[in-house]
């Protein structure tokens, strides 16, 4: 952990020597969602009300949505840019340290930008708990806090499967962007809007509903099962299929010889 | 050599500009291929989404689900033929790093040049991507899949429309690439190009969805003259006199925004500086 924090350090120290464009490309982040944002509100200004979803709830779940998915992007870039260290040579270079492989790359690039996304998921958020009629009680606030947390590892884990796939492809492979920005993309809405077939395959392919949609409907009142709030928490199973085929990737690897 | 002949030599140096980026554009096929899968789940989830809103309130709707779906899937298919944020990084290079020289010792102006190339870059893209889903979306059922347009006329407006359309889009993206001479670094405006801008075009949500004041501001705007105006024609959401007022105001800020833009390009190539390199 402590070795982590110094990487951190670095991370922020080397982003921190070019601030204007830094923080240009903070504000461009959250500009780009914040078109998102301003898509959802027209909607609402001319529906109102969507399957019974006011405004207040959908930016709530949004914000999770955002901000796992930002926390993500921030803390395991070096899985999204992992074509880039198969391609340079670098992974050979993780390879021969003395540390965890997975470690060494979630160190090795961190996009400390994304926080400008973060900083308006934060926004969202504040809003949406305010302006909707839910009652704050602890067991709703373990229920978001674990909603974040849960979607960062599951964005985390797709981000890991695609490098995985690297290791095969020795490329990103584009389509993998409809599980991450995809499900950034259209998770704005609660997935229940979507459909019984995008549901289901939200549940059992890719446990997005586990950590969006179930412990919302909680969250807004509109079941009172309890075991809802657990759900995020059994999502993360998902890590244990992503590993392994990371870890047949690792096996597989040749380097590329740069 | 008579006039014609220079005339004719001077479009056919263009025309090749044109065909060198538009065939390097057709190497990427597996890329390509990936991008449709992609564009084609992102149009269905958009459809499934407004279906959503549709069955709430379908009074408030202000197109009919069919255009809607046509909208849609016009907009994947002809992605690349109207993103702002579709910007060449070769060009950004070139002004950033000094090779710009190069370029201003060819006998060929830079705008031009500049313009072509970017036109046959995104006509390339398109070409390879808009078939395969266009043909899915055609297979759809009824109000969610693409149908022929109407009447001959809107289908041949749509191209006219599209191509003034696609002229707009390179216009801008030429007034990006000159503010760098200015400003030295692209960051600044394309952060401009890729948010506001987009939502002004209606590749967030159509302008139709918008609440009326500000429609009507912002359908006046360069940027309501991109894909809003085919996307729309192609599905006669705008239709009859319409869509000669809509193609005029195209054809308007074609012809500002070039002006513009060769306007500043000549300031810019007086007071440019390469420091050696």
């Amino acid at each position: 952990m402590r070795l982590y924090l110094k990487f951190f350090g670095i991370h922020l120290k080397s982003a921190m020597q070019y601030k204007i464009s830094f923080i240009l490309i903070t504000i461009g982040q959250l500009l780009v969602s914040f078109n998102v944002f301003l898509g959802i509100f027209f909607m609402f200004h001319l529906f109102h009300e969507v399957k019974g979803y006011h405004l207040s709830e959908v930016l709530l779940c949004y914000a999770t949505v955002l901000m796992s998915y930002s926390l993500a992007e921030i803390f395991m870039r070096g899985f999204d840019m992992f074509a880039g260290t198969i391609g340079n040579g670098e992974f050979d270079r993780i390879l021969l340290r003395p540390r965890g492989i997975i470690f060494l790359v979630i160190c090795g690039k961190m996009e400390l930008t994304r926080v400008g996304r973060v900083i308006q998921a934060a926004g969202m958020l504040a809003y949406g708990m305010i302006a909707s009629d839910i009652t704050w009680c602890v067991d709703k606030i373990v229920t978001i806090i674990l909603m974040v947390l849960s979607g960062s590892v599951i964005f985390g884990c797709l981000f890991l499967i695609y490098a995985s796939i690297c290791f095969f492809t020795l490329e990103g492979l584009e389509f993998m962007n409809i599980l991450t920005d995809g499900a950034r993309e259209y998770g704005k809405y609660p997935l229940g809007i979507y459909g019984k077939g995008i549901l289901r395959f939200c549940t059992f392919l890719v446990p997005y509903s586990l950590f969006q949609y179930y412990p919302f409907l909680y969250l807004t009142g509109r079941t009172d099962n309890q075991l809802y709030t657990l759900l995020p928490i059994a999502a993360c199973f998902f890590v244990i299929p992503c590993y392994l085929l990371w870890r047949n990737g690792v096996m597989h690897y040749k380097s590329t010889g740069s | 050599m008579r006039q014609e002949d220079i005339n004719l030599l001077r479009i056919t140096k263009y025309m090749s500009f044109f065909r060198m980026r538009f065939i390097a554009g057709l190497q990427y096929r597996a890329a390509a291929l990936a991008g449709i899968v992609t564009q084609f789940v992102w149009g269905a989830m958009e459809i499934l989404l407004f279906k959503a809103f549709y069955q709430v309130n379908a009074a408030a709707f202000p197109m009919t689900f069919e255009a809607l779906s046509s909208y849609v899937w016009l907009q994947q298919a002809f992605l690349a033929l109207f993103l702002t944020w579709f910007l060449e990084n070769d060009i950004f290079q070139t002004i950033t790093d000094g090779g710009i020289a190069y370029e201003m010792c060819r006998p060929a102006d830079i705008y031009n040049m500049w313009f072509f190339r970017s036109m046959a870059n995104r006509l390339s893209k398109t070409v390879l991507r808009c078939m395969p889903i266009l043909l899915f979306a055609a297979l759809l059922p009824k109000p969610y899949g693409i149908r022929l347009p109407n009447n001959l006329n809107a289908g041949i407006w749509f191209f006219i429309t599209a191509f003034l359309g696609l002229l707009v889009v390179v216009a801008f993206c030429m007034l990006v690439y000159i503010t760098t001479f200015y400003t030295l670094s692209p960051v600044g405006v394309r952060l401009l190009s890729v948010s506001l801008v987009e939502f002004f075009a209606g590749s967030v949500i159509p302008l139709p969805f918008l609440p009326k004041g500000i429609r009507q501001v912002i359908e006046l705007l360069p940027f309501a003259s991109m894909q809003n105006v085919p996307l729309r024609v192609y599905s006669g959401d705008i239709g009859g006199a319409n869509i000669y007022t809509r193609a005029g105001l195209q054809l308007f800020w074609v012809v500002t925004l070039i002006w513009i833009g060769k306007k500043l390009m000549q300031t810019a190539q007086r007071r440019i500086v390469v420091q050696g390199g």
